[in-house]
């Protein structure tokens, strides 16, 4: 198959996968543990996600691996598996998709507030990024997914670290943001349209938005990301905002509500679409067909 | 411009040694510590929260004026126990069991104690029995839970089913917050309150300890 690059300069538009972590609380994670606990113990289930995101219609599959780096997996002790997880996790998807969609390799913040807000240096998170990035490329990602990021330092810290372990793996790098009255913004304080430009100073192939808010939001952030043009621009959004359910969180936005928007996203000139928190392979089946029938309705 | 003031303004801009030496400077001029706490690092704090809470600040801002907060705080603590002053209330925070995040939590109780209350942060993944020994052992007559995974959630009831095996409910209450966490949810497993966000946090607990 050809690589990421090769279809978006031809051109293609591609659909992105959704949610991982829902889809594998439903398949069993025990309690306590993180969804990168499913690579190490039982990569089938992960090989299952996969082909049920793959026959949904996904390009790009994601790997299980957001809370892979050394930070994150040290809070649940599974430091010490740190290469067999991201390494196993990569394979899984590898095995299930088999050449017809390409394997993203998911890379998550650290979760550390980095100097000088917090108490973490930037060296110590770049080593713990590059070192998964470099297993998660030897072990055959075709694409390096950097995402939910809040932190554009920390966003750079990754970017840097993946040209450096994977110079040969084309770059996403997506951010989160939240509305605020003079535009989106993280949390960190990184508008959208800053966020886009630095990304692609930084080194990304892709830039764009995960996370934090629905397609309707979405189309908005999309207009910011692409206005100054740039490198293209992925949005991956949750299925609405959670909701609280007996007990239960959901999120409302159905596949066909979330679909009805995909042709908009596309008119803005996004080149990947997907879905993040909440959403399952029927949302992923729903923007792959809004994504064909754009296509179909242009010639 | 009055020294209590210029320790707002410093702690809004998160100048650390500036806020840290206009409080030494107060207290050596007489000023009584609960008045340089109320007038200087609250009001400050009061600015911070509601900025925040707009988005015409973002947390870098945050952080560095709550970093402010604390070299004043360090300073006053010692004179307010002496002075006898009393404190807002007591609260008890923490990310519910098997939650590692803590940003938001860390967040609330910033705001917290720059609006003069007292905070035990319990940390994250803390157990049901944990927050309600704490609320016993300190005599807090609040339990603030923090949750921001939707499989963590369901936590914050244990907590809320306990006080009320141990025959606590209405002694020490609840309030439940985080990005999952909705009002509804609040009211479904029995919780006091709910905010949502930290400054909205502030606001509720003010309310729920009658200071206004």
């Amino acid at each position: 198959m050809d690589s990421l690059l090769a279809r978006l300069s031809r051109g293609e538009r591609l659909v992105g996968d959704g949610a991982w972590g829902t889809q594998l609380m439903l398949r069993g994670l025990p309690a306590g543990q993180p969804p990168e606990w499913f690579a190490l113990e039982r990569p089938e289930v992960i090989e299952e996600v996969a082909r049920l995101y793959l026959e949904a219609g996904a390009d790009l599959v994601t790997t299980d691996t957001f809370g892979g780096s050394s930070f994150r997996l040290k809070l649940h002790g599974l430091d010490g598996e740190r290469g067999r997880i991201n390494r196993q996790a990569v394979e899984a998807v590898r095995r299930a998709v088999a050449g017809r969609a390409l394997v993203s390799a998911s890379v998550g913040p650290s979760g550390q507030l980095l100097e000088p807000f917090g108490d973490t240096p930037a060296g110590a998170v770049e080593a713990a990024f590059e070192e998964q990035i470099a297993v998660l490329a030897e072990a055959g990602a075709d694409v390096l997914c950097i995402e939910t990021m809040s932190d554009l330092g920390e966003a750079t810290l990754a970017l840097r670290a993946a040209r450096r372990a994977a110079p040969a793996l084309p770059v996403i790098a997506t951010m989160t943001f939240e509305r605020t009255p003079r535009g989106f913004f993280t949390v960190m304080g990184t508008g959208a349209e800053q966020a886009a430009a630095a990304l692609a100073a930084a080194g990304a192939d892709v830039v764009g938005s995960n996370c934090g808010t629905g397609i309707g939001d979405m189309v908005e952030v999309a207009r910011a990301m692409t206005r100054l043009g740039g490198p293209p621009v992925a949005i991956q959004p949750n299925a609405g905002l959670p909701e609280t359910r007996e007990g239960e969180v959901v999120y409302h936005e159905t596949p066909e509500s979330m679909a009805s928007r995909v042709a908009e996203l596309l008119e803005i000139g996004v080149t990947i679409v997907g879905g993040c928190c909440g959403t399952t392979p029927e949302h992923t089946r729903a923007i792959r067909g809004a994504v064909d029938a754009w296509r179909g309705s242009r010639g | 411009m009055e020294i209590l003031e210029r320790i707002a303004v410093a702690l809004q801009r998160g100048d650390e040694q500036q806020v840290g030496s206009l409080v030494a400077e107060a207290l050596g001029a007489g000023l009584a510590a609960g008045e340089v706490l109320q007038r200087g690092l609250v009001a400050g704090m009061d600015v911070v929260g509601e900025q925040f809470r707009v988005r015409e600040i973002f947390l870098p801002d945050v952080l560095l004026a709550a970093r402010a907060m604390y070299a004043g705080l360090g300073l006053l603590e010692p004179r307010l126990a002496s002075e006898g002053v009393p404190r807002r209330g007591k609260v008890v925070l923490g990310t519910v069991k098997g939650d590692l995040h803590d940003i938001g939590k860390n967040l609330v109780g910033i705001l917290l104690k720059g609006a003069g209350f007292e905070v035990i942060d319990l940390g994250h993944d803390v157990s049901p029995e944990a927050f309600v020994d704490a609320a016993l052992r300190e005599g807090a007559p609040l339990i603030g839970l923090s949750a921001l995974l939707t499989t963590t959630m369901p936590r914050m009831r244990e907590v809320v089913e306990l006080l009320k095996q141990r025959g606590l409910a209405g002694r020490v209450r609840t309030i439940v917050g985080g990005a999952p966490v909705s009002d509804a949810f609040a009211r479904e497993i029995g919780a006091d309150d709910y905010a949502c966000d930290a400054a909205r946090a502030v606001e509720r607990v003010k309310a729920l300890l009658g200071a206004a």
